[in-house]
């Protein structure tokens, strides 16, 4: 027998499923994860498969999307990219999450003492060096290195983690059930464990997609320049860098890796678009990068 | 309003001086040693204590700092290493590239977001508003340096309307530079106007939902009256917000769309500095964009204080 009432979440994320971006997103989203899943395994060419006879091809059953200016697999390429795109978001995303969101707990549940101004005042510093910049410091001293697009976009999204939980735990701390908590004898770090932390996961996961989409983009704009992954680490930013040397010649060499740094971060976007209308419409995120 | 100024003139200055520490130690402390990032591992000591001595590596660190500083206030930037040349020389030749070309991408992006915004708004859930839609979500995801390589194969490449790249120089005339500047200028708008036009479209249904605007429709003004007189001018008080924002994200894009294009920007001459170690231009640089940042946030929140007449939340 169907229950009358079905439980929120599931409810959620029913509504959630019949929002298109929702379904899109998440159809991108899951193609792109298993993208970087697959080429961790096989990929239809070795990615330093070096082949001269096969340099700059058109594509063809061999090489489906063509083969770069080493004569290597386009289509393996972009795999292998989808891996470092989706290694770089998770750990900046991780960064954020791990660092940035007990941070920004810890402000609001102090709000107004020392440690939220500490806490307020760094992030505000923070945003003065967005990821590009951060990146160039790092690249300046240490040389460029996929460590670098890591820690530059990492940094930053401490920064809006910690602003984003600062808010929504703010607003769930002036809620009843926190004073009740506090009333009953509860301590500030079980209220903020127990009571406040379940009730911005909803916030942040939203906010976790956004970002993972921005440091995709990053990763991507930072190996375009040279200052992120290095070959021989397959990337779809340092790959597009390379076909605008051929652009005149083989048009299409620059059109594959774009398409799919566009596809991957679209896909993103619209499932946490879908994704907070169906845990909350009136979630407030920041879009940052 | 003006204790709010003035405690937010504080936060300014504060976060500007830990802005500078931060790049000060990262570029002059923490690597240890820039005249051994100049000349290499394989620099003898002779030439690495001369080569100290000229870049004044041997004064404490302190007192370098603070010379630094005074320099910057004085508009002394120094001088690169690479070249040779006063670097507040060589800034002010980028600036009249970056600056223009961030300026014309700023009025693309608004002239591009803010009539599709109110247009998506007015038409909520029917067609017009889905393609608006669909555009600013393409916007946000299209890097704009993959945009500006599109551009480059379609307007230079294949119509052969623009150069691919390049700058012939203000010299060259008006119309020539800013023929330069155009492609690069619409590479960086676009995600620009993505974002304004998701703001401006929810600023207008948050507005055209309010009851003045019902009172001034039963007052029988025309919907064009509503629209423009009542809901875009309350509407613009969030987008103004962004506007600022934007400005300054516009002149960190430009870092990335310069070196698309082949543009001689503050961009280009950073990323030059990064790879040929130019440490001092690089510091002068990073500081400049980080410094301009605060300062657009700065005068973001003054303009929101100004134009927003409600009281301000507490922190």
């Amino acid at each position: 027998m169907r229950p009358l009432l079905r439980p929120p979440t599931r409810a959620r994320l029913a509504r959630g499923r019949r929002h298109p971006s929702f379904a899109i997103g998440g159809a991108l989203t899951i193609l792109m994860l298993g993208a970087a899943a697959l080429a961790a395994v096989w990929t239809p060419h070795p990615i330093d498969g070096v082949d001269p006879l096969a340099r700059l091809a058109a594509p063809s059953l061999a090489h489906p999307l063509g083969a770069d200016h080493f004569g290597r697999d386009v289509l393996s390429l972009i795999l292998a990219g989808a891996q470092t795109s989706v290694t770089v978001g998770l750990i900046a995303v991780g960064l954020g999450l791990g660092v940035g969101a007990p941070l920004g707990l810890a402000a609001a549940m102090r709000r107004g003492r020392p440690l939220d101004a500490a806490i307020g005042r760094t992030t505000d510093l923070i945003f003065a060096f967005p990821a590009v910049l951060t990146a160039v410091l790092i690249a300046a001293v240490y040389g460029p290195g996929a460590i670098n697009a890591i820690v530059a976009i990492g940094i930053f999204n401490i920064a809006v983690f910690a602003r984003v939980a600062r808010g929504a735990a703010i607003g769930v701390a002036a809620r009843p059930f926190v004073a009740a908590a506090a009333a009953i004898g509860r301590t500030r770090a079980q209220i903020a464990v127990i009571h406040v932390a379940p009730n911005i996961a909803g916030v942040l996961i939203v906010q976790a997609t956004i970002q993972f989409a921005v440091a995709i983009l990053a990763e991507a704009g930072l190996s375009y320049l040279g200052l992120g992954v290095q070959p021989p680490q397959p990337s779809w930013g340092k790959m597009l860098a390379d076909a605008q040397t051929y652009m005149f010649s083989h048009p299409l060499q620059a059109v594959f890796p774009g398409l799919a740094i566009m596809l991957a971060v679209l896909g993103l976007n619209l499932f946490g678009d879908g994704l907070r209308d169906a845990l909350d419409p009136r979630l407030k995120t920041l879009r940052l990068g | 309003m003006l204790a709010f100024t003035v405690r937010r003139l504080g936060q300014f200055l504060a976060t500007l001086i830990a802005a500078s520490l931060v790049v000060f130690l990262a570029l002059e402390v923490l690597p240890g040693d820039a005249a051994q990032i100049l000349l290499g591992v394989e620099a003898t000591e002779e030439t690495l204590a001369a080569l100290r001595r000229q870049l004044g590596l041997d004064e404490p660190a302190m007192s370098r700092y603070v010379a630094w500083i005074a320099g910057l206030a004085t508009g002394e930037l120094g001088t690169s290493h690479i070249y040779g040349t006063p670097i507040a020389e060589m800034l002010g030749d980028r600036l009249a590239i970056s600056l223009p070309l961030a300026a014309l991408a700023f009025a693309i992006s608004t002239a591009i977001a803010l009539p599709l915004g109110v247009f998506a708004a007015t038409r909520r859930g029917r067609l017009g508003d889905w393609l608006v839609i669909g555009f600013a979500q393409i916007g946000l995801a299209a890097p704009n340096f993959w945009f500006g390589v599109l551009l480059i194969l379609i307007f230079a490449v294949t119509l052969g309307w623009f150069a691919s790249g390049g700058f012939p120089g203000w010299e060259a005339g008006f119309w020539p530079a800013l023929q330069a500047l155009l492609l690069p200028a619409l590479a960086l708008a676009l995600s620009e106007a993505a974002i304004l036009a998701r703001v401006v479209r929810s600023a207008m249904l948050e507005t055209l939902g309010e009851d003045y605007i019902r009172t001034a429709r039963a007052k029988g003004l025309s919907g064009r009256r509503v629209l423009f007189g009542h809901a875009l001018r309350n509407a613009m008080i969030p987008v103004a917000t962004i506007l600022g924002l934007q400005f300054a994200f516009l002149v960190m894009g430009a870092v990335i769309v310069e070196n698309v294009f082949y543009l001689p920007g503050v961009g280009r001459l950073l990323l030059q500095a990064i790879f040929q170690r130019d440490l001092v231009v690089v510091r002068d640089l990073v500081l400049l964009l980080s410094g301009f940042v605060i300062l657009v946030n700065l005068l973001v929140d003054l303009a929101y204080g100004a134009i927003d007449p409600r009281p301000r939340p507490a922190a």
